[in-house]
Parts: C-alpha cells; sequence; structure tokens
C-alpha cells in the first residue's frame, strides 16, 4: 500500500528556470504533489533573516544554511506549514516572509518560524544550482 | 441468545427450515418474546434508530457507489451528475449526507443516554466498550465519506487529519506516506479512503451484532436503573418495545425529512461546492459538526504530538467509564450529584463543539483550553470522587413499583436542551465562514423560497439572458447541458427551443476518421462550454484571478447569519445565502473605497466581497441587456434575475425536492399519528 511505481516515477526531479523572478517576486511550482516557493529575496529580507540570532529561534537554523552558498537571495522551500498542512501566503505577515492563514503560523524571510502553532521552520527540498537562471528540484 | 425459547411454528415449511437454521427461534427470542423492562422511555428508542441509520446510510451508499468515480479528475462531476442526472439521485445524495449527520444526531443521544443511566455499569461493560469501537469506526467512515466528493473542504480536510498522524514519533511519517499512497493527499488517497468507506460500514454492522449480543445477554438497563426481578417487572419485545421504536424511527424520520428536503444544505459547508485546489487552502478549515468538539480539543494543546494524544485520549476515556465511575448506584435519577456534573459536561460538549468552528484565537484558545480540562476532568476527577463520596437517593425496589410511582417528568425539556444546544454549535461553524468585516448582504424575497417555493420560470429566462451576454465571455457554466433548459422545474423551455438554443453554439468535437478534431453545432446532449481552455488561461487573461464556473456558485457561497438567526434560519427553511449573496456583490461595487483603504493596482472595492478588493471590473451597467417580456432593464433586475438563474443551476431539482417534501412529512405526521394511537393502546394494560 506504498506509494505505486507510476507515483514514485510522477515524483522524479523537475527543472525549473529561474530567469523571470525579478528580485523581491517569488513563483510557486509543484514537485510531488507539493507547492514550492522560490523566492528571489531583496537585500533587506536577506539581511533581516540574517540580523536574527539563530539561538533565539523556535527551530534554530542559519539563514546560511537554509539557501545555497553563492546564491544567497534564492529561497527555496516547501510552501507547506508544518503545523496542519495549509499553503502560507507568501509576503505576508510580520516578517516579510510568509503567514499562513488556517491558524496564524508566521514565518521569516528564511522560511523559519517565529510565532505561531507550527513547530518547524519550512522545509528545504532537496535541490541544486544546474546553472545561475536553473535550478533542480528532486 | 437470551429470552424465552418458545417458538413453535406450527406451518410445515417452517418447521423444515427451523429444524435446520433455528432463525425463527434466533428472532423470536430476541425481538418478540424477549423480557423487556417496562419503564423504558423513548431515549430507548435510540438503539432502533441508529440500526435503522446504519441501514439507510448503507443502502444509500451502496447506489451511489454505483455512481461515483473514485478518481481526482472525476470525483467532483460525478457526485454532481448523480445529483443532477441520475433518477432521485439528488435524493440519494442528501439522503446519505444529511444521513450522515443524523447518524451521528443519534449516536451522541445513545451516548448521553447511556452515561446518564449508567447503563455502562456491570454488566454491561462490554456492551458499552463495543459501543465505543462502533463509534471510532463511525468517525473513521464519516472522515472518510467526507473526502470522497473532493470539494476544497473534502481535500483540505483530508490534508490536516492525515498530516496529524506526522505527530507519532518515530513511525509518524511512514504511517502518513501508508495513508496517503503518496507524496501528498492525492489520487491514491482518494482511492484508497473509497475502499474502507465501502468497507468500514459492513464491520460497523459486524460490531453492532456483537453490541446486541452482548445487550441480550445483560438484558436492557431501564431508567430506575434496578434490575428486573419478577415476570411484572418486564413486557415483550412485541408488540411493546417494536412499536415504540417504530414511532421513535418515525418521530426521528421527521426531523430527518425535515433536513431532507427543506434545509439540505444547512449542516454542510459551501466550500465543499468548490473543486478541490491543492493550490489554494481556504480561509477556514472546519471539520463537519460531528467532530467539532475533538477539534477543539486538538487545537488547545499548544504542541503538536500532545494535541493529537489529547484528541485520541477524549475518545478512548470512554472505554475505561465503568471504571472511572464505580458508584454502586446506576441511574443519575437518583445520583443528585451526579445528575448535576453530567449536565455541566452536556454544557462543556457543546462549548467545545461552538470553539471548534471558531478560529485559533484569542479568547477562543483560553476557552479551549479551559473546557478541555472541564472534559477531562468530568472523567478522571469528577467521576471517580463522586463514586466514593456520593449518597445516593433511595432507590425503588423494583421496577414494577417505578412504573406505578411516575413521577410524570417528560422528556421534553431534556430535548429541547440538547436541540438549542445543538443549534447553538452549528451556529459557530456558520461563524466560521464570516467574511472578514464584509457586511451581511440584504435578505430578498425568493420565489423558490419556503416549502412551496418555485422558480419563476420567466426570471429563469431573463437570468438566462444575462448569464448569456454577460458573465459567459469569462464565466463557465460547465455543470449545466442545453437539455436542462427543457426540464420540468426549470426555465420551462421546449425540446426544440433547447436544440435552437444549443444549435447557436460551437463545440468542438472528434477526432473524425481522418483524426483530427472539428468544430460543430451544439446540441441538446452537450455542455455550457467554458470561454477558457483551463484555469491557467483564464488566470492569464484576468490578472492572475480566476473566474469561477458558476454552475454551483449559489451553493459554494455564505455568509454569518450571527444569532440567533441562524436558528430561525433552521425553522423558516433558509436556504437563500446563496442568491442575497450575488444580488448584493453585483450591485455593491463602490467608485471610491473608503478613506484609508488600501485598494492593490488592477482591483476594484466591493463592499460585500470578502477583503473588499475584487479582480472582477463592474460587470453590469443599466440598459446592458434588454428583456423580451418588458422586465426593466436595470441593474437591480438583472442581479435579481441572474441571482435567481444561478439558483437553478445550483439546485435544479428544488422544485422536486420541496414537492416530494411536502408528501412526506404529511405521510410520516399521519404514519406518527397511527402509531402513537396504536402505542398507546396496546401500552394501555401495561401502564
Amino acid at each position: 500500500m506504498n506509494p505505486d511505481a507510476s507515483t514514485i516515477a510522477a515524483g522524479a526531479p523537475i527543472e525549473v528556470d529561474i530567469a523571470p523572478i525579478a528580485t523581491g517576486q517569488d513563483i510557486k511550482v509543484f514537485w510531488r504533489g507539493k507547492p514550492i516557493y522560490i523566492m528571489n529575496r531583496t537585500k533587506k529580507q536577506i539581511d533581516e533573516a540574517r540580523a536574527v540570532p539563530t539561538a533565539s529561534l523556535p527551530d534554530p537554523q542559519s539563514d546560511q544554511s537554509r539557501v545555497k552558498e553563492g546564491h544567497d537571495q534564492w529561497l527555496v522551500v516547501i510552501g507547506i506549514c508544518t503545523h496542519l498542512g495549509c499553503i502560507p501566503i507568501a509576503h505576508e505577515g510580520n516578517y516579510d516572509g510568509f503567514f499562513c492563514p488556517c491558524h496564524g503560523s508566521q514565518y521569516d524571510s528564511s522560511g523559519r518560524i517565529r510565532s505561531g502553532p507550527a513547530p518547524l521552520n519550512l522545509p528545504v527540498p532537496p535541490y541544486a544550482f544546474l546553472t545561475d537562471t536553473k535550478i533542480k528540484i528532486g | 441468545m437470551s429470552g424465552p425459547s418458545n417458538y413453535n411454528p406450527q406451518n410445515p415449511a417452517l418447521k423444515w427450515v427451523e429444524r435446520r437454521l433455528p432463525i425463527g427461534g434466533l428472532i423470536h427470542s430476541s425481538f418478540v418474546a424477549y423480557p423487556t423492562p417496562r419503564n423504558l422511555n423513548y431515549w430507548w428508542t435510540f438503539g432502533a434508530i441508529l440500526s435503522m441509520m446504519l441501514g439507510v446510510q448503507i443502502i444509500t451508499g451502496v447506489i451511489l457507489a454505483m455512481h461515483y468515480t473514485p478518481h481526482v479528475d472525476f470525483a467532483f462531476k460525478s457526485v454532481e451528475l448523480i445529483v443532477r442526472d441520475v433518477n432521485y439521485g439528488w435524493l440519494l445524495r442528501y439522503l446519505h449526507s444529511n444521513g450522515a449527520s443524523m447518524f451521528f444526531i443519534a449516536v451522541y443521544i445513545h451516548m448521553f443516554r447511556g452515561l446518564y443511566y449508567g447503563s455502562y455499569k456491570e454488566p454491561r461493560e462490554v456492551l458499552w466498550i463495543l459501543g465505543v469501537i462502533i463509534y471510532l469506526l463511525m468517525m473513521a467512515t464519516g472522515f472518510m465519506g467526507y473526502v470522497l466528493p473532493w470539494g476544497q473542504m473534502s481535500f483540505w480536510g483530508a490534508t490536516v487529519i492525515t498530516n496529524l498522524f506526522s505527530a507519532i514519533p518515530y513511525f509518524g511519517e511512514s504511517i502518513v506516506t501508508l495513508l496517503w499512497g503518496g507524496y501528498s493527499v492525492g489520487n491514491p488517497t482518494l482511492n484508497r479512503f473509497f475502499s474502507l468507506h465501502y468497507l468500514l460500514p459492513f464491520v460497523i454492522a459486524g460490531v453492532v451484532v456483537l453490541h446486541i449480543w452482548a445487550l441480550h445477554v445483560a438484558g436492557q438497563n431501564n431508567p430506575a436503573g434496578v434490575e428486573p426481578k419478577t415476570e411484572k417487572d418486564v413486557v415483550p419485545f412485541t408488540p411493546y418495545a417494536t412499536l415504540k421504536d417504530a414511532f421513535g424511527m418515525t418521530c426521528f424520520l421527521l426531523f430527518f425529512a425535515w433536513f431532507l428536503f427543506y434545509i439540505p444544505n444547512y449542516l454542510g459547508d459551501p466550500d465543499n461546492y468548490i473543486p478541490a485546489n491543492p493550490a489554494v487552502t481556504p480561509a477556514h478549515i472546519v471539520p463537519e459538526w460531528y467532530y467539532l468538539p475533538f477539534y477543539a480539543i486538538l487545537r488547545s494543546i499548544p504542541n503538536k504530538l500532545a494535541g493529537v494524544i489529547a484528541m485520541f485520549s477524549a475518545i478512548i476515556v470512554l472505554a475505561f467509564l465503568p471504571w472511572l465511575d464505580s458508584a454502586r448506584t446506576r441511574s443519575s435519577k437518583y445520583r443528585p450529584l451526579a445528575k448535576q456534573f453530567f449536565w455541566i459536561f452536556v454544557a462543556v460538549c457543546f462549548g467545545l463543539g461552538w470553539l471548534g468552528a471558531k478560529p485559533a484565537e484569542g479568547i477562543y484558545v483560553v476557552a479551549g483550553r479551559v473546557l478541555t480540562f472541564c472534559y477531562f476532568a468530568y472523567f478522571l476527577i469528577v467521576l471517580p470522587i463522586l463514586s466514593r463520596i456520593e449518597k445516593a437517593r433511595p432507590l425503588p425496589n423494583s421496577i414494577a413499583e417505578d412504573v406505578l410511582r411516575k413521577t410524570g417528568k417528560t422528556p421534553v425539556s431534556a430535548m429541547i436542551a440538547l436541540a438549542v444546544g445543538g443549534m447553538l454549535m452549528l451556529g459557530a461553524a456558520d461563524n466560521a465562514r464570516a467574511a472578514e468585516g464584509a457586511p451581511q448582504p440584504p435578505s430578498l424575497k425568493w420565489s423558490f423560497a419556503g416549502p412551496l417555493g418555485k422558480f419563476d420560470q420567466g426570471q429563469l429566462q431573463r437570468g438566462l439572458k444575462v448569464y448569456k451576454e454577460v458573465c459567459a465571455s469569462c464565466h463557465g457554466l460547465s455543470f449545466v447541458a442545453f437539455r436542462n433548459l427543457a426540464d420540468p422545474g426549470g426555465p420551462g423551455y421546449s425540446a426544440a427551443q433547447a436544440a435552437a438554443f444549443a444549435s447557436e453554439y460551437k463545440v468542438k468535437d472528434g477526432p473524425d476518421d481522418k483524426g483530427d478534431m472539428f468544430e460543430r453545432n451544439g446540441r441538446p446532449a452537450d455542455y455550457f462550454q467554458s470561454p477558457f481552455p483551463n484555469e491557467q488561461a483564464a488566470r492569464a487573461s484576468n490578472g492572475g484571478a480566476y473566474p469561477p464556473d458558476l454552475s454551483l456558485i449559489a451553493k459554494a457561497r455564505g455568509y454569518e447569519r450571527g444569532f440567533p438567526q441562524f436558528i430561525f434560519d433552521a425553522f423558516t427553511q433558509f436556504q437563500e445565502k446563496g442568491p442575497n449573496y450575488i444580488d448584493a456583490l453585483l450591485q455593491g461595487y463602490e467608485e471610491k473605497p473608503p478613506a484609508g483603504f488600501d485598494l492593490p493596482e488592477g482591483s476594484h472595492y466591493n463592499k460585500y466581497f470578502p477583503g473588499h478588493a475584487i479582480k472582477m471590473p463592474n460587470p453590469l451597467s443599466d440598459g446592458q441587456v434588454t428583456f423580451d417580456d418588458g422586465a426593466p432593464a436595470t441593474v437591480q433586475q438583472y442581479a435579481k434575475d441572474v441571482a435567481a438563474f444561478l439558483m437553478w443551476t445550483a439546485e435544479p431539482h428544488l422544485e422536486a425536492r420541496k414537492r416530494l417534501g411536502l408528501q412526506v412529512m404529511l405521510f410520516l405526521i399521519v404514519l406518527s399519528g397511527l402509531l402513537y394511537f396504536t402505542k398507546k393502546k396496546v401500552w394501555a394494560d401495561a401502564h
């Protein structure tokens, strides 16, 4: 009763062209049925995320560990609230990150949980930069 | 089993069967000669009512399954096709959906009866635990059933509840993947839920057999809590209990019929009339009302795993009741303290239910925590302490004595209390869908409202014209076929007129013998086409917003009616929230948003749209559409007519439903009257 072969095949890695995403914009793609936010962060967003002392976070993680080196403005996270699975809205909330309308969890511009009932940061899916403008998710 | 087996058939055929398979004797000893306490009140008829409801759900479910397609691309449409095209499909669907609610109402009453009268005490512990198992199975069945129509609430409710299992340490993620059959709620999930939803009711039936067997071993409890001692304490099940059960079942059917025929969507969520969209989460995810108290308990605990444990414990704790409450006196009738705490517990349950529908913010969270504590305190603190310290009032010596000194207190007041409490809880579910800050649309008079409501054919035809000339450029109507225009209870076109209407449209068909797709004129069997080939094209042409298909819009929108209005709505059969909203929205545009309102680029200010910023520009203007029947060419007229038309597209069988409803209600009223007087006559010598 575990996922069958066709489901697993449909979950094969995808390539996304990120050139059209301007600074401050984000897109949502689907991989394995899950929505994935690809966000081109502004300098302000990156600085805000890095200014936070990591130890003070509910789920301590540095911003640097959640992005790829040399591509710091690109945030790639699975857009599923770690509380009960709703899709948080991008560019909302007090931290210029994500806001989940279901129970009010707020994530910052690094996708980390800051307030609300969600226990964990937005997960980062496995991905890699094929070129500066193309990533492979999965 | 138990009961005197004095069954002696005279008929030779029956004698032949009886010798080989003594079913006749079994039925006779269990349901005819079976000794029943003579002081049972109407709270004892709910066992029969529950058996009836299980039968109703299984029969309607099996027939629905003949027409339903459990695939994500077809499920929603297959349910709509059942409602629209299958003979009496609308009746089957509403029987099943409202039947589920009725099933849960009956089971909660049945459980509260057990709590009050101590029916879980020795020697009925196993009977009680079997009941808890049945309840758990019912909850699983109900949850999976709600997922099947694959509406927005189906999908997101499934997402939230299956995610709960990820809280289990170590195995959690694997369990969730197994439940999903994939990486998220998707087609494998729907398919397996359908399989299990078909299976579990038969498991329930099996456990019900065990439940009735356990009951017959111990015999029924009774309101006095005193076991039968002599012949004078009991009456044979038939005709005494049979008739009482029949009367109880008929009254319940009357209650059921009221919802089924007149307010079939009262207990449901409008969001489930929107096809599931994995990319869009509804603003308020609310389970069906029968899960609300447990949802409130889940959300009360800030820790994910602890919340899940608390929620399941709230049900499991019931199984331990016979040992938590060790008081010797069974019935709360003779336990004044226990009685008071029982009613407080009932209020706590309603309170939790009400909170379950509210957003998890502010005072609601605090109240939820307090009531969760009270809920568990009742089982883990109050009942054990009361068993030790409470002094019960003196019990009657026997059931016969209890019958003779009847206090005459009717359960009516209790029923009313329960009913009011229930309604308040439902009202909260209503509020959950409240528009953020949007005012209530004015309540208009609609020709199709009320028990004798009918569509105004002229109005439907005008509304169709408004749709065709204004709305159809962006909005699809894909569940309506051209032939429906000639259906009874609709705009009243003839078959020829419907065919002519259809032929004005060009429809893509094919492939032809060369393998090419081609265009041809529409036929009555064709459906209204969507103006865009898919959602992405629709969004691209409309500034990122998707003009929704309008077939079901009148049932997919709702708003808060407020307390106590929503209680009156159940009695006045108010089902017109959708048309009120549509009419108000179409006239609710304002040139200038109020001071301080930040209107995003490309949006328009609308008084009634949740959030006030709607992407659709004002579609209506005076004189835009001319009507053949001379009706005024005003925006007000267009809004009213198109709203009525959309109510017809959403509920094409409304008139048939209300007509049959009247016949069924009259029949049930007469039947209940006859059964009541028969019951009184038969019981005359027993009282």
